[in-house]
């Protein structure tokens, strides 16, 4: 059995934005968007990441009321070098860290191992995850201001960060982790670096394919299915797949990459990506949505390319990974 | 998963409008040649040599391109102008600026010492071992000619 | 009429290079990489000289003009100074060009910080 039910609940949740994402279409919902050109106040853009962590896991302990020494653990991850974000992020705060990498898909993983901590340890705990873009762009592509060419699919790293605060026990507006399932590690043989949703959408569906068939469910029995950061292309990709193995996907997919820019007004090409964008848009749009009842029963699909600029160097496929959680009212 | 899905992802993505990236490039980048031909003109009239005047040409487009990119200005133009502002040799000065720029928060010498040569480097290293190639061609030939 | 074929010759050069940037897998860096080869191929067998008379800065601005100054100053250097100049022709050339980028790139890291791409 790979569906591992957790009896835990999202009790709080702070998002954190840059500029770019903050005059997006969700805007208004994020909890604190950057005035100061997504440098947040600080000299490098790693510190500026550091700095989006911090102040989301303290907006999350604000809003449910908990102070750090009553966090448990703290399930944290992102996309620079050994995670050298949320180290410098949380490191003042004194709760016990798990450093996590799964790429864009972290903030599936952190929410999932979040609650299984939760609902075995009886305790509170935090899942948060960031990413920035231009700590992104020098970490995977370019220097920032070095005048490197966009194709049609390349994404664009949302600049976003967000905490969850888990808990064993349910208060009034609670989201509950129903359940979730890890993905597996999926080659796709493709390679090309800017194109990460065709590379991402056969992890997807092999989660959701594996969760539909253990679970004996169908889409039909959810109100949404979220992916993270496949963009225009790796969804319309998923789709195919899903329709292919006999699954109608598309009345209920939304993808977290599409939902946080206005695709055809900005230069972002397919769509956002990084795990600050399906951790921002989770925390501000869905999870919203569910305490709201608009939505009582959703999955959401982390996805994430597992790669670096090295292995790509190296001639390496660019394989993905997509961890399944669902949320229900 | 077969090497038969990477080709699908491929007919599957949408392709760069070409034409139309084609038509810029050739627009902008003709246009900036035309202007470094006025530039080099003048330098010309100013009683400089040819060679130099070239030279200096060179070296004005350079110190354009450099500032432009610390001014945040570059990127923005050559996601229009794509290789019309990129083959130029503004394209090289842009490239060791950039990292030049990006680099400091890690120090004047492992930061910005060793990543000015990002992109600059392979140009600057094929161009001398390609001359070098050249050179000792040329050189074998003089003798035996 | 130096204006129209500056203009024609550097455009098409700059044409070309973005539709092997859209067509082919080529990154700009390895794009740039291959005009300055091609520039001192071309220069070595003394064709990229016709095109310089021809287009003047059409031709000289390019990568590609780059590759021929190598290709000239190697071939001088080797005619002045023997097989020496195999050597120091290469960078001895390139010195005006290069030196300008460094000197003009490390200011800019001076006084500029980056900002965040719009």
């Amino acid at each position: 059995m790979s569906i591992i039910k957790t009896g835990a609940y999202i009790v709080s949740s702070y998002s954190v934005v840059g500029t770019l994402e903050g005059k997006g279409p969700l805007g208004g919902k994020f909890d604190y968007a950057d005035g100061t050109d997504d440098t947040f106040g600080k000299k490098s853009w790693e510190a500026s990441e550091s700095e989006m962590q911090r102040v989301a896991a303290v907006g999350a302990m604000h809003k449910a009321g908990v102070a750090p020494s009553d966090v448990g653990a703290v399930f944290s991850g992102d996309l620079i070098n050994q995670c050298i974000a949320s180290t410098h992020g949380l490191m003042g705060l004194g709760i016990p860290d798990v450093g996590l990498f799964g790429a864009c898909s972290t903030c599936a993983e952190s929410i999932l191992l979040a609650s299984i901590y939760s609902s075995f340890v009886k305790d509170i705990s935090m899942a948060v995850t960031s990413s920035h873009n231009c700590s992104a762009e020098r970490q995977f592509r370019f220097p920032v201001e070095y005048a490197a060419l966009r194709t049609p699919t390349s994404q664009w790293t949302v600049t976003g960060a967000a905490a969850f605060m888990v808990s064993s026990e349910k208060t009034e507006c609670a989201v509950r982790v129903a359940d979730g399932m890890f993905g597996r590690i999926i080659d796709s043989k493709t390679d090309d670096l800017n194109n990460m949703g065709a590379a991402m959408a056969p992890a997807a569906a092999d989660t959701l394919l594996r969760y539909f068939d253990e679970s004996g469910t169908s889409p039909a029995d959810y109100d949404r299915i979220v992916t993270g950061d496949l963009g225009r292309e790796g969804s319309s990709l998923l789709c195919e797949f899903m329709t292919a193995a006999g699954y109608d996907l598309y009345q209920r997919h939304g993808d977290c990459g599409l939902d946080i820019y206005d695709i055809e007004a900005s230069d972002v090409h397919s769509g956002g990506s990084g795990c600050g964008c399906s951790a921002a848009v989770i925390s501000a749009k869905y999870l919203d949505m569910i305490r709201k009842g608009t939505v009582r029963n959703m999955l959401f699909v982390g996805t994430g390319a597992l790669m670096n600029a090295m292995s790509v160097g190296q001639g390496n496929t660019i394989p993905a990974i997509a961890h399944l959680v669902r949320f229900t009212s | 998963m077969t090497e038969e899905y990477k080709k699908y992802t491929v007919r599957h993505a949408p392709k760069s409008p070409v034409v139309k990236d084609t038509l810029r490039a050739f627009l902008c980048g003709g246009a900036l040649c035309a202007a470094a031909e006025g530039l080099k003109n003048l330098y010309l009239f100013a009683m400089m040599s040819r060679d130099d005047a070239s030279l200096i040409t060179s070296v004005t487009l350079v110190f354009l391109a450099v500032l432009t990119t610390g001014l945040g200005v570059f990127d923005s133009a050559a996601r229009f102008a794509g290789a019309g502002l990129l083959v130029p040799i503004t394209g090289f000065a842009n490239a060791v600026a950039a990292p030049a720029i990006d680099s400091k928060t890690e120090g004047y010498v492992l930061g910005v010492g060793a990543k000015i040569f990002t992109v600059a480097g392979p140009v600057i290293l094929y161009g001398t071992v390609s001359g070098a190639l050249y050179g000792a061609i040329y050189y074998l030939w003089r003798i035996f000619s | 009429m130096d204006y129209l074929y500056a203009f024609l010759v550097g455009g098409a050069l700059c044409a070309v290079a973005q539709i092997l940037l859209d067509r082919t897998k080529l990154t700009a860096a390895r794009i740039l990489v291959g005009y300055v080869v091609a520039g001192v191929a071309l220069g070595g067998v003394g064709l990229y000289e016709y095109l310089v008379d021809f287009a003047g800065a059409g031709a000289t601005v390019p990568l590609t003009g780059f590759g021929n100054v190598i290709a000239e100053g190697v071939r001088r250097a080797i005619d002045e100074r023997g097989a020496v100049g195999i050597l120091t022709g290469a960078l001895t050339s390139a010195s005006g060009g290069v030196g300008a980028a460094l000197v003009f790139g490390f200011i800019a890291s001076l006084i500029f910080k980056d900002r965040k791409q719009k």
